[in-house]
């Protein structure tokens, strides 16, 4: 089924935030740091206050409230208040009749700072003994975790091939193609509404009522259309506080929107991590145990920064049956933008590591890589050895999928020299088990009201960035209504009209909000049977609906249309109204050590891909030539999306792996914009084919699950074993450029020289042995 | 600030007249002074691709043309390729195979579409990648956006055979 909004899209009449335009609306702009750390001695405003066109200037004082998607992390402001933490901090901001006078009052704010000492690097920052970042997190550390399951010494002990090795993968950004946007408007009778780029209307809500000191129903969140997130706008950015605050000093609609510089800088994307690790199996390639050390520079506000370094150790081993993991992770500050959630939080780059040195040992023990990967599956339903629970499992059929579909046995270790074949599994959450702010409240409720003419509307607080919630929703009360799609309409993100829902984030709008869309569509339907029992006169348990017919099941001829059941529905009980309700089951939500919130989840997806590629040994240029790529979705709701989805991911883990980067000389960051930070183009994307695998998980709306981040983390790995395959090199660190490649050739033919080992890839036996790689006997 | 001269545009087959500055983007002008905001700025380098638009038939970065240079010349923008009922079959295109996600690129991508197959109504699967490279997509990989595509060059096809042989209007 094509997405519900698909067109208005397609005639240029959607309306995104930046579309919006409100009479007297005044446009505003931000004064940003120059520094990367410096005390504001004074700020004065006066020259641009003069400005004719200036309505209003906004500066720390006037929003003092610490804020933070964590309750353990609020730790920024709108407008730096004592220090800029990075260049780029957020120092001021003017609301002007256009965007020239705005831009032009800027350059009249004087601010006056005293330059601190900077950090940029993560694990220099994390040995700092004075200059904090911010006081209290002593050492620039924003959080530690160490959590150890299993007997990781005995599993090394035990392990007859065992590899260490330090992965480093390259900070990236969302790079959505909408650069974030916000209007807020003053109404007369001193109430905000706040249209806004958002994945989280509700956590928007919150901050600014907490910022602004306004009771919740004096504010109204909109989320209009959206051009994408990827996480990227899954946090409240400064842009919507800085339009909120000066809206509300203006008593004047304001509207900002970021330039594409301002996104990068604004971030909130994957931070650069490094990963230590170590893993062990034996020679029948079983993992005995898995150990990494990951370090991940933060940026200068934790954000959800201890989120992302508990998901990386949560998921680490949790796809497979590993019984042994220690894991240690640091989120460390620096001068630089905070990182945040990014399309496949926390596990995209502790996979890459996992992934390539699982296919490295498999060779060492020479194993077929694929064949280690069904050596070490789950046995589904269990719970792993960090305490997830697990489900539904259908890793077996997406590795048997993908080797069949790419034709690995035939290609593997026998394809010529240059050309190369890998495999790489990759899995995810289907919405976090727990929320972000600890209660028992459900995580989403939806509601349900039906019209005298039988047309039914929908109001769900998810907000569709572009993934096909809504359509989700529609499909799913439809569906249990026995009615068309088109009789339903949904009204979303809205905080006057929707009731709460957490947000589109962690990949959690399918499994719980179409739950919840379940079950507000049941309580609906059984005040519907309940008026048409009396009138077939039977019990309402009798009653079934489908093709917009509600009739009696034993007897189908006994039956009153859609239409004419909900007119005696309503006769019955008046106004159709009813609400549903998803909260994740108590032994979904993990185990009870410090950092056991994050990682849990209600279901996993499960991806395994295989990636061919063409390495030109004399250029190191890499080319994808294609990537098979099998998703267990559980139940694909709707396979139209769910491929988009799935393509969609790969793409995104491709241009990580290939091409993506924030490259940073001290605090300027050197690619700003998309010309320089190259998302791929039609002409580097690979061929993505997509096979649906379908788990059916009992718990999850119609057996569904998450479709839309699970199968990012396995592309880079895959690539990555691919071209070990084509050339016989290891590239550890991402993203995979000429330079890397040629580089690692030097230092094989280096090697090669010394050893007389110089195979040429055409298979495991064959290829160079890595020195770091021992054999236990 | 810079004097307002009184342009004139031909858009999607309208008679506009608005006022700007002479340093006024075509971007700006659609978005700002005439309404049109079915065209988006993704960028500010000319790097996306989302604001483009068709001048005397020819797709071009609305982002990168003067307002003023534009007087005279016929403007089609998103809003003018089709509308409900009568659409575009790359608008079809990417309604039935899921070309849009979130939808921001959609408008430019339909654009370099539509200018593609006037040109060349069948192209090869390297054609189209070609011509589409100007334009970025975060959201599909690209994969739903080829299938657009060929559902479009499919329908046209189909529609001219139809046109073809159907009885002659006497």
């Amino acid at each position: 089924m094509p997405m519900t909004d698909a067109r208005t899209k397609i005639v240029g009449l959607g309306k995104y935030t930046d579309d919006l335009h409100v009479p007297g609306m005044l446009i505003g702009r931000i004064l940003h740091s120059p520094h990367a750390h410096a005390r504001i001695v004074s700020i004065d405003t006066s020259r641009a206050d003069a400005l004719p066109g200036v309505h209003g200037i906004a500066t720390g004082k006037d929003a003092p409230t610490p804020y933070g998607i964590l309750p353990i992390g609020h730790d920024e402001c709108v407008f730096a208040v004592d220090k800029a933490r990075y260049v780029g901090d957020n120092v001021a901001a003017v609301a002007a009749t256009s965007a020239e006078i705005a831009e032009q009052a800027l350059d009249l704010i004087h601010v006056e700072y005293e330059p601190l000492h900077t950090w940029f690097d993560p694990e220099e920052s994390m040995q700092a003994e004075s200059d904090w970042i911010h006081e209290s997190r002593p050492h620039n550390i924003e959080k530690e975790y160490h959590h150890s399951f299993g007997d990781p010494e005995a599993g090394f002990t035990e392990a007859d091939f065992v590899a260490e090795q330090r992965y480093v993968a390259g900070e990236v950004n969302h790079a959505a193609m909408e650069p974030h946007a916000t209007l807020a408007i003053w109404e007369p009778d001193d109430r905000l509404t706040v249209y806004s780029s958002t994945q989280v209307p509700y956590y928007l809500h919150r901050t600014i009522s907490e910022v602004c000191a306004m009771p919740m129903n004096r504010i109204r969140v909109i989320k209009p259309l959206i051009g994408s997130g990827f996480g990227g706008k899954s946090e409240v950015i400064p842009i919507e506080v800085a339009a909120t605050v000066l809206a509300k000093k203006t008593k004047r609609p304001v509207k900002i929107t970021y330039t594409r510089e301002e996104v990068f800088y604004a971030h909130r994307g994957r931070p650069r991590t490094i990963v230590d690790l170590k893993m062990g199996i034996t020679r029948e390639g079983k993992i005995a145990a898995v150990q990494a050390r990951v370090v991940q520079d933060g940026g200068a506000y934790c954000g959800f920064g201890p989120v992302t370094v508990l998901y990386s150790g949560a998921l680490l081993g949790a796809i497979y049956d590993v019984p042994a993991v220690r894991y240690d992770g640091y989120r460390v500050l620096t001068n630089k933008p905070a990182c945040g959630a990014m399309r496949g939080h926390g596990t995209v780059n502790v996979r890459f590591a996992f992934e390539s040195m699982l296919d490295e040992l498999a060779c060492k023990a020479g194993l077929d890589p694929a064949e280690v990967r069904r050596k070490n599956l789950l046995m589904a339903p269990c719970v792993t050895v960090n305490g997830l629970r697990v489900t539904s499992y259908g890793l077996p059929e997406c590795v048997e999928k993908v080797v069949e579909r790419s034709g690995w046995k035939e290609k593997r270790g026998r394809l010529p020299y240059g050309k190369g074949i890998g495999i790489a599994c990759s899995h995810y959450v289907s919405g976090a088990a727990n929320p972000i702010i600890r209660s028992n409240m459900p995580h989403t409720t939806v509601n349900i009201k039906i019209d005298r003419d039988a047309a039914v509307t929908v109001y769900s607080g998810a907000s569709d960035i572009g993934q096909g919630s809504d359509t989700m929703q529609v499909q799913i009360v439809a569906e249990v209504l026995g009615i068309r799609p088109g009789r339903v309409k949904l009204v979303s993100a809205d905080t006057e009209l929707t009731p709460i829902d957490l947000g589109s984030y962690s990949s959690r709008v399918t499994f719980m909000v179409g739950n919840a869309c379940i079950d507000a569509a049941k309580k609906i339907r059984e005040q519907i049977f309940s008026a048409a029992a009396k009138k077939f006169a039977c019990e309402p348990d009798e009653i079934e609906c489908a093709d917009e017919m509600v009739y009696k099941r034993s007897d189908a001829r006994i039956r009153a249309s859609f239409d004419d059941a909900v007119a005696m529905a309503m006769e019955f009980h008046g106004a159709l109204v009813a609400q549903g309700i998803y909260s994740p089951p108590e032994d979904a939500r993990g185990g009870k050590f410090k950092g056991a919130g994050v990682g849990p989840s209600p279901s996993y997806s499960y991806s395994a891909q295989v990636a061919e590629v063409t390495v030109d040994p004399d250029t190191g240029h890499v080319r994808v030539d294609k990537i098979v790529a099998a998703h267990d979705c559980g139940k694909a709701l709707n396979p139209l999306a769910v491929e988009g989805q799935v393509i969609g991911s790969v793409y995104m883990g491709f241009g990580q792996a290939m091409q993506e980067e924030m490259i940073w000389e001290g605090a300027r960051l050197m690619n700003p914009s998309l010309l320089e930070y190259r998302i791929p183009t039609t002409l580097e994307n690979p061929e993505i084919e997509c096979i649906i695998v379908e788990s059916n998980d009992p718990e999850g709306p119609f057996g569904a699950k998450e479709a839309g981040e699970g199968s990012l983390a396995a592309t880079i790995p895959a690539i990555a074993n691919a071209i070990y395959d084509a050339i016989g090199v290891r590239l550890n660190t991402v993203p995979f450029s000429r330079e890397a490649v040629l580089e690692a050739l030097e230092k094989k033919a280096g090697s090669a020289t010394q050893t007389g080992n110089g195979g040429n890839g055409a298979s495991a036996e064959t290829k160079p042995v890595s020195r770091r790689v021992e054999r236990r006997s | 600030m810079m004097g307002k001269e009184l342009m004139h545009f031909h858009v999607n087959g309208e008679d506009r007249e608005f006022a700007a500055p002479p340093n006024r983007l075509l971007l700006d002008a659609l978005r700002e002074d005439l309404g049109l905001t079915g065209t988006k700025r993704g960028c500010d380098d000319s790097s996306c691709g989302c604001c483009a638009v068709l001048i005397d038939g020819v797709p071009t970065l609305s982002c990168a043309a003067l307002a003023a240079s534009c007087e005279g010349s016929e403007i089609t923008t998103v809003e003018g390729l089709g509308v409900a009922g009568a659409l575009d079959p790359a608008q079809e295109g990417w309604v039935e195979r899921a070309g849009a996600q979130c939808g921001f690129c959609t408008p430019g991508f339909l654009i370099t579409t539509v200018a593609l197959l006037r040109r060349n109504p069948n192209p090869s699967l390297d054609e189209i990648r070609d011509a589409l490279s100007s334009n970025l997509c975060r959201c599909t990989g690209y994969m739903q956006i080829y299938e657009s595509v060929k559902y479009a060059i499919e329908k046209r096809q189909k529609e001219a055979q139809q046109a073809a042989s159907a009885p002659a209007v006497r």
